[in-house]
């Protein structure tokens, strides 16, 4: 399982990393914003994506909106991880097609919880 | 531009005028009545009206003046008085203008900006200095308490991995399932875990010592954030004084402002986030994951 962490604070991609570690995922890696995850997505092989949404550059809601646009790309999971709490922008992130959404300061818990509905639910 | 510039020519014929009277009154030490002449003189060269009442008090008495003229059918006269309240108007208006320049001299000064470069440190330069303080003292905390988490791991799950298996051990010797030889090997395992533990025990300890320390910086940025807090608040002042002048600009000039802030507020885009909630009580806000799972089940999620 190859995951992509996006966030543009290095100390929350590395808290990211660390939880997803202790669930057993240790193939992660990292881009601080749309703009960079986006050429690793299309270059690479991601099997799930976790982003924040409020990021220099591109957001989380717009590398979202590409993803779900591109026919390579589109059936990727997005877990978006995010101080963003509004519900306009909770609904706006589901009807854009999110997987899963989990609000900050998060728990291992609530992570742990989301990325296996996600797995379940993709199979 | 805080002033008329006075008319010379009858300015000139009043002090000519007035001149040999207030000699008079000097000679004879009327001093009462030079004082009033000097106050004639002086409001004759510099007109300006103290204050809004003045230009009322004017604006009636001319209004008074112009309607005797009309009725008495003198039109020339009541030009003359259109004319002359038409003068108290503009005075009024220049007294006004020189009055909101001032304070608006007095506000940017406030706002302690500086156009240009200078060796001084604007205030609003320094309160990003400050913040940005903040966010390395954060990071270097975060990065610390990661780093310190990162080393104990390995050590409490090696601590945790050898007494699981020891405990095996130790229940099969308790029920004397256990050949002598397996017994000296677990003799020396035991001994030799307690001396691990105690080592990485004090490890740990250190390690949680120091994550405590890492701490730290709350106390610093807090009051930091404290200072810069007021700062903003003392902008936030000034910028609503500002707003408030260039609204009574716009009262006395008669110019009409079309706002549409209330449209840009609300256009600006979902999309490009709004960082982190800091008031969950707020209607629109949600306050924890649980509201969150709750409404996409609601969407049918």
């Amino acid at each position: 399982m190859k995951i992509l962490v996006v966030d543009d604070f290095a100390t929350m991609r590395r808290i990211v990393k660390n939880l997803l570690r202790d669930l057993g995922f240790t193939n992660t890696h990292e881009a601080d914003d749309g703009t960079t995850a986006w050429p690793m997505l299309k270059n690479g092989t991601f099997d799930f994506v976790v982003t924040d949404w409020n990021m220099p550059g591109m957001t989380g809601m717009q590398l979202l909106e590409k993803i779900r646009a591109d026919e390579q790309l589109k059936t990727i999971p997005v877990l978006i991880v995010t101080a963003e709490a509004k519900r306009d922008q909770i609904i706006a992130a589901a009807q854009a097609g999110v997987n899963g959404y989990v609000v900050k300061p998060f728990t291992a818990a609530a992570l742990k919880e989301k990325i296996e509905k996600i797995f379940e639910r993709v199979g | 531009m805080t002033e008329r510039t006075p008319e010379p020519e009858q300015f000139a014929s009043l002090l000519k005028d007035r001149a040999p009277k207030l000699l008079a009154c000097a000679n004879d030490n009327n001093i009462e009545a030079a004082v009033q002449i000097l106050i004639e003189l002086q409001h004759a060269r510099a007109p300006q009206l103290s204050s809004e009442s003045d230009v009322m008090e004017n604006l009636r008495e001319k209004a008074l003046l112009l309607h005797d003229n009309i009725c008495n059918g003198q039109f020339d006269s009541a030009l003359v008085n259109l004319q002359e309240m038409q003068n108290v108007r503009d005075k009024g208006l220049y007294q006004e203008i020189g009055r909101l320049t001032r304070a608006l001299h007095n506000a940017i000064t406030n706002f302690s900006i500086d156009s240009q470069p200078t060796d001084e440190v604007s205030e609003l330069t320094e309160a990003s200095d400050r913040l940005g303080y903040v966010i390395e003292l954060t990071e270097r905390a975060a990065n610390r308490t990661l780093d310190l988490v990162e080393d104990s791991l390995p050590l409490v799950t090696a601590i945790q991995l050898e007494a699981s298996v020891l405990k095996l051990e130790w229940q099969r010797m308790v029920q004397r399932d256990m050949t002598p030889a397996e017994f000296r090997t677990l003799y020396w395992r035991l001994d030799q875990y307690f001396q691990k533990l105690d080592v990485d025990t004090a490890v740990l300890s250190g390690n949680m010592t120091q994550i405590l320390l890492a701490q730290d910086f709350q106390d610093l940025t807090g009051q930091v954030i404290n200072k810069v807090t007021v700062l903003v608040k003392e902008v936030e002042s000034s910028l609503v004084e500002l707003v408030f002048m260039a609204s009574q600009v716009e009262a006395i000039t008669g110019i009409i402002a079309h706002g549409n802030d209330a449209h840009r507020d609300s256009a600006r885009d979902d999309t490009q986030g709004h960082g982190p909630a800091i008031r969950p009580d707020q209607a629109d806000v949600v306050a924890n994951q649980d509201d969150v799972d709750d409404l996409l089940s609601s969407l049918g999620f």
